[in-house]
């Protein structure tokens, strides 16, 4: 008999296509099975529907069977005999699935007390020792606190142990790693295999990432629009994939094996559009007004662009990525140094910039909705630019502008009299380059502009992007967490760590030959979406520390497996080599 | 024009809500009743009776609310005092919305120290029981409609001001407003036609529920005999007078109380089912 | 935590100065004085009784020597009943107001809780909207037609309980008028921890809490309680002042001899000192009891507590 048997499951919203159709598949003791799809594809839902949490109003068909019972259509009750003690779930989103006003000791402890899983006296040991199992550091005061007061990676680690405490038969993961950095899923993915062999727990581990499954799941299935359109051992799927769908997400997720922009020639011995030296960009701490302490969010950043380049700028959350690029558009005060544009000073913020120098920067946001004025139509959002600085002219030709820049970007022009929430994120995410392409920038910096489009969209706007840049030669400032973006469409990446620069090089030499050991953490914290390679154990790096109290000396020493006494006593300068630099004291003589 | 647009499709949301369309229609008829019904009757709210005093509700010489203890005709009476109940509660919820949107959009909007100091007043104001200062207003001083409106509407002002900075600045915050400032969008025209526009269900939202709070503090001060004055009245002064003769002419308690309950429930419902329309939460999704 | 509550106390002291200064001019910029209103007296005496009341002082000296008074607890002589003190009238008045408005508050506290988060568990059943349509009715009949309704009712009609506070002696007295000035606070309490009870019970937390196998109970308890609480715990300020203001209806309607009639009738009366004197307690009552919310607010939030 297997564990968890899925058949015919169908799920429907009053109003609305189904959700999932006639999904059938099972889970056999022990075993990890990866359940893959884009957003939207009934991942979740299906998830929901084995622990019994769909919402009320949801239609649902067909049998969920555990161990020989049906679990649909049961009595919470019933359910919770199940729950905890059979199988356990592991939410996206750390932040929102812990109760902020309970500590994290109270809520293991009640989940051990309502399954009379251990007595009063006892639960407290238990609870501490489930989160010492997790790796949770400092346990005693963890036990004592509250979520707020837990780093992203720690709750993620609670809600493991929390899903584990009742040492379930089936462990479900839903998305566990989407919300956090690369360097902490590495860690957390790490963890859940660890967990999985000493508890001997069946895993379903439900992503959008190809990555995640190849080095963890032995079998997966891949959903497209509620329906399975794939099933298979994982290393058979990952070599032979029958399904278009299948095939075409693959191959999205493998062009990072390949270097997309390595036959172009680099731009960069042209003059600069912009230079930047030594720039320092910091903020008020909030609630620490008094002390007038500030946060140091860019420091001494010296960099480039040269015309028809693109630079993407990496690092983890926090590293200070999208403060640089505030700083440069002149939403955030720059604190010291400088920055040329077109060989002018650009100094102050926006709205005190000559007009020239402010057309010739611009900006897409990560939320493509959230960019546009909910007030306002697509055509307006597109000429709102022109209306500003050339009212007379765009008065005129408003239709046509509006027309050509919709084809450009590839949107139809039925679109134009929409507004931004009747848009997908795709067609909102083109509406925003419209609108900044439309004053003719030279330089368009996007902050996590395609992070929040899933893989196919994601391609198209790079493809976009790509497109435009090769017809009028813009410069791209690219700003992601994501290093297979990075490396399709940039020509020189830029690492930042705790607000300084790491290692500046041509894409091509930091994959193969990374200079410093955070970007080589970085590179190999990336699940790579091919189940021959396995898993690259990356070195458990804990977490960064906070940008308040940056240690001494190189800001990455208490985490850098190479470290030496000179690293937490002297900040590293940046070195050059052939086709980098990196600010490593030891970046010479390491070979990573 | 862009006003307009916002407006046009929230038009079309509030016509599909039955309870907006209910207690917009009552409403409607009650404020059209109140003002063309003192025309029709054949008889003065001033003229007292005392021959005809204390009539029970009746068809006959067009009582149809009766008479109250001066003989004065009770229909056209709570027509009157409907009015200005009414009156009163439309100019101090529109002072309370000047007040507070003024207020907090420029708290908002600025920020920092200014918005700080700005919502610590705020803070201070809330913990104040203002209606009592406002009954010390009116026993010190003549009682007079100017003070009534500016009474009621500092009393409400606060919640405005709260809503609407709260709105701002989040507003401010969205990456529109920063696509706005980085294409050269002057500051005026930020406000005008990316942030005002977007207020706009909640400032609707909270008129309609300040109007029966600005009616219950008018009717309460009435009630006490602080209010509107004799022989004006409101339905406050009404139910007042009312409750004196309850024992003897239940009718003069019944039909203004009832009447004011009605008005107070609608506006309630009109409030919540618009903000079921517009609640900002609901954006998000 | 303990900054927290100090900060808030000091933010209270200007407060109720405000109030007190406030009051104090609007009565001293009364048009007349508290004695010209019958009938003129001769100039001397006029002017004794002014030197007895300190009338013939500069404003600010005035303004001195009652804030010292106030501090003692010395409102000073009230202008109409001639042989009391405005202090002992409120003292003597105080008992039975309280004794109203606490059972009131306690009533619209327990009840509204109960009946809003039975309301959330059942949400869109024929309870819910049924409990929802009379709570929105309840918030929108004022206290002042309630409590005649019920003397109307209750006492005249069926005749079951006394109508007046003079006509008893029994506990039974108090039945009334507490569940008339509760009833509206009861309506807005239930509907406040409706709607945040169902907010609470929409969020991941409680998502994982029933995927961790806990029963409706304690989820509710343990997870749910304390974040839907905030919001009404945030609407005690308002709700001790909406009672406040009901006490005074209240009290004069049935005839309750407490702060709010002696409030009423030093309004009607222009008994300056009596009302300024009342003005200034309730404030003072209303800041001390917002304060203590304050706090308990900063108590029960984590977040707040943290910062």
């Amino acid at each position: 008999m297997s564990l968890l048997e899925i058949s015919g499951l169908s799920i429907s919203y009053p109003g609305s296509a189904a959700v999932l159709d006639r999904l059938s598949f099972v889970i056999e003791k022990g075993e990890s099975l990866g359940l893959v799809g884009e957003s939207g594809s009934g991942k979740t839902q299906t998830a929901l529907a084995i622990m019994g949490l769909l919402p009320t109003n949801a239609r649902v068909a067909g049998g969920v069977v555990f161990d020989g019972t049906e679990l649909l259509g049961q009595p919470e009750r019933m359910l919770n005999l199940y729950r905890t003690r059979r199988m356990g779930i592991v939410f996206q989103d750390p932040m929102s699935a812990l109760n902020p006003y309970v500590r994290i000791g109270a809520q293991l402890n009640r989940i051990l007390l309502e399954h009379g899983l251990a007595s009063d006296d006892e639960a407290d040991s238990r609870s501490l020792e489930m989160l010492r199992l997790v790796g949770l550091p400092d346990v005693e005061r963890q036990f004592r606190s509250y979520p707020h007061q837990l780093s992203g990676g720690m709750r993620q680690r609670v809600m493991i142990a929390a899903a584990l405490i009742g040492k379930p038969d089936l462990l479900i993961a839903d998305e566990p790693t989407t919300a956090l950095d690369v360097t902490v899923q590495a860690q957390i993915l790490g963890l859940l295999r660890g967990l999985r062999h000493e508890f001997n727990t069946a895993l379903l581990l439900i992503t959008h990432d190809l990555g995640v499954v190849a080095g963890n799941c032995e079998r997966m299935i891949v959903l497209k629009d509620g329906k399975l359109i794939e099933e298979g051992m994982t290393p058979q799927i990952f070599a032979e994939p029958v399904h278009p769908v299948t095939r075409a997400m693959l191959a999205a997720a493998r062009r990072s094996d390949f270097l997309a922009r390595s036959h172009e020639r680099t731009p960069k011995d042209q003059t600069p559009v912009l230079e930047i030296e030594g720039l320092a960009v910091s903020y008020a701490v909030p609630g620490e007004r008094r002390s007038r302490k500030r946060l140091p969010a860019v420091q001494q950043l010296t960099m480039t662009i040269a015309p028809g380049e693109t630079v993407a700028l990496v690092g983890e959350s926090g590293s200070g990525k999208t403060s640089l690029a505030r700083a440069i558009v002149g939403l955030l005060p720059v604190q010291s140094g400088s920055m040329v544009l077109l060989g002018k000073p650009l100094t102050g913020r926006v709205e005190s910039r000559p007009n020239a120098l402010r057309r010739a920067v611009q900006m897409v946001f990560q939320d493509p909705v959230g960019s546009l004025n909910p007030a306002m139509r697509v055509d307006d959002i597109i000429t709102e630019p022109l209306t500003v600085h050339e009212p007379d002219k765009i008065k005129a030709n408003k239709d046509e502008v509006v027309a050509a820049m919709l084809r450009r970007v590839g949107l139809d022009d039925a679109l134009k009299k929409r507004f931004p929430h009747e848009l997908s994120g795709g067609q909102a995410q083109r509406v925003a380059i419209a609108r900044a392409l439309v004053l003719k920038p030279k330089i368009l910096i996007c902050d996590e502009a395609v992070a929040a489009l899933d893989g196919s969209i994601r391609q198209d706007i790079l493809e976009l992007l790509r497109a435009e840049q090769q017809q009028s030669g813009l410069s791209l400032l690219f700003i992601t967490h994501d290093l297979t973006t990075v490396r399709q469409i940039s020509h020189r990446v830029l690492v930042m760590y705790l607000g300084r620069l790491c290692e500046l090089a041509d894409t091509e030499s930091l994959f193969m030959r990374p200079k410093h050991p955070y970007t080589k953490a970085l590179l190999d914290a990336v699940p790579i979406a091919d189940p021959a390679i396995g898993i690259i154990v990356a070195s458990d790096l804990g977490e960064a520390p906070s940008m308040l109290q940056p240690p001494s000396g190189c800001a990455f020493h208490p985490r850098c497996p190479y470290s030496i006494s000179r690293c937490s006593e002297e900040l590293p300068e940046l070195q050059d080599f052939k086709k980098s630099s990196a600010a490593c004291h030891r970046a010479a003589e390491l070979a990573l | 024009m862009n006003a307009g647009l916002v407006l046009s499709r929230i038009w079309k949301e509030i016509r599909r809500s039955r309870s907006i369309t209910i207690c917009g229609g009552i409403l409607v008829f009650i404020a059209a009743l109140a003002v063309l019904g003192p025309l029709i009757s054949p008889h003065s709210y001033l003229t007292t009776d005392f021959d005809g005093r204390f009539i029970e509700p009746t068809l006959n010489n067009f009582h149809i609310f009766g008479t109250d203890d001066l003989g004065r005709d009770l229909f056209v009476r709570t027509l009157m005092g409907g009015q200005i109940t009414l009156l009163v509660a439309v100019i101090a919820s529109f002072v309370s919305l000047v007040i507070g949107v003024a207020y907090g959009a420029v708290a908002g909007y600025v920020g920092g120290h200014i918005d700080a100091i700005m919502m610590r007043a705020v803070d201070a104001l809330y913990a104040l029981p203002f209606i009592f200062l406002v009954i010390l207003l009116m026993v010190v001083f003549e009682r007079n409609f100017l003070l009534i409106f500016v009474a009621i509407g500092a009393i409400n002002w606060l919640d405005m001001a709260r809503i609407v900075r709260g709105q701002t600045i989040s507003l401010k915050q969205r990456e529109f407003v920063d696509a706005a400032k980085l294409i050269g969008v002057p500051a005026w025209r930020i406000i005008f036609r990316h942030i005002t526009p977007n207020l706009l269900g909640v400032v609707i939202v909270y008129v309609t529920l300040t109007i029966p709070q600005a009616i219950l503090v008018e009717s309460f001060l009435s009630f006490l005999g602080l209010g509107v004055q004799e022989p004006q009245t409101s339905l406050g002064a009404l139910v007042n007078g009312g409750v004196r003769q309850m024992e003897q002419a239940p009718w003069m308690l019944l039909i203004p109380a009832v009447l004011l309950a009605v008005v107070l429930l609608c506006f309630n419902f009109l409030g919540d089912g618009l903000r079921d329309v517009f609640d900002p939460r609901q954006e998000a999704k | 935590m303990l900054r927290f509550a100090l900060l808030r106390l000091l933010w209270a002291i200007p407060t109720l100065l405000l109030v007190i200064v406030l009051a104090f001019l609007m009565v001293h910029a009364a048009p007349g004085g508290p004695f010209d209103a019958e009938r003129a007296l001769p100039p001397e005496i006029e002017a004794n009784i002014a030197r007895a009341y300190h009338l013939d002082e500069a404003l600010p000296q005035q303004f001195a020597r009652y804030l010292g008074g106030v501090l003692r607890g010395d409102f000073g002589p009230s202008y109409r009943y001639r042989d009391y003190s405005v202090s002992e009238l409120i003292g003597n008045a105080i008992p039975v107001s309280m004794k109203l408005g606490a059972l009131a508050m306690a009533l619209a506290v327990l009840v509204g809780i109960s009946l809003g988060t039975l309301a959330a568990l059942r949400q869109n059943s024929a309870l819910d909207r049924l409990m929802m349509g009379l709570a929105m009715t309840g918030i929108s009949i004022p206290v002042f037609v309630i409590a005649p309704l019920f003397i109307l009712f209750f006492a005249v009609k069926l005749q079951w309980l006394p109508a007046s506070w003079s006509g008893s002696t029994s506990a039974w007295r108090l039945l009334l008028p507490v569940v008339a000035l509760a009833l509206p606070q009861i309506a807005y309490i239930a509907r406040l921890t409706r709607a945040s009870m169902i907010e609470v019970l929409g969020s991941d937390f409680i998502r994982t809490a029933r995927a961790q196998g806990l029963g409706t109970a304690a989820i509710i308890r343990y997870h749910a309680m304390k974040p839907a609480m905030l919001p009404v715990l945030s609407y005690m300020g308002p709700a001790i002042a909406a009672i406040l203001t009901g006490s005074v209806v209240v009290e004069e309607i049935f005839g309750i001899p407490g702060v709010g009639q002696f409030f009423v009738r030093g309004a009607l009366n222009r008994d300056y000192t009596l009302v300024l004197g009342i003005v200034i307690f309730y404030a003072a009552l209303v800041i001390l009891l917002n304060l203590i919310v304050d706090v308990l607010y900063g108590f029960l939030d984590p977040r707040i507590r943290h910062r």
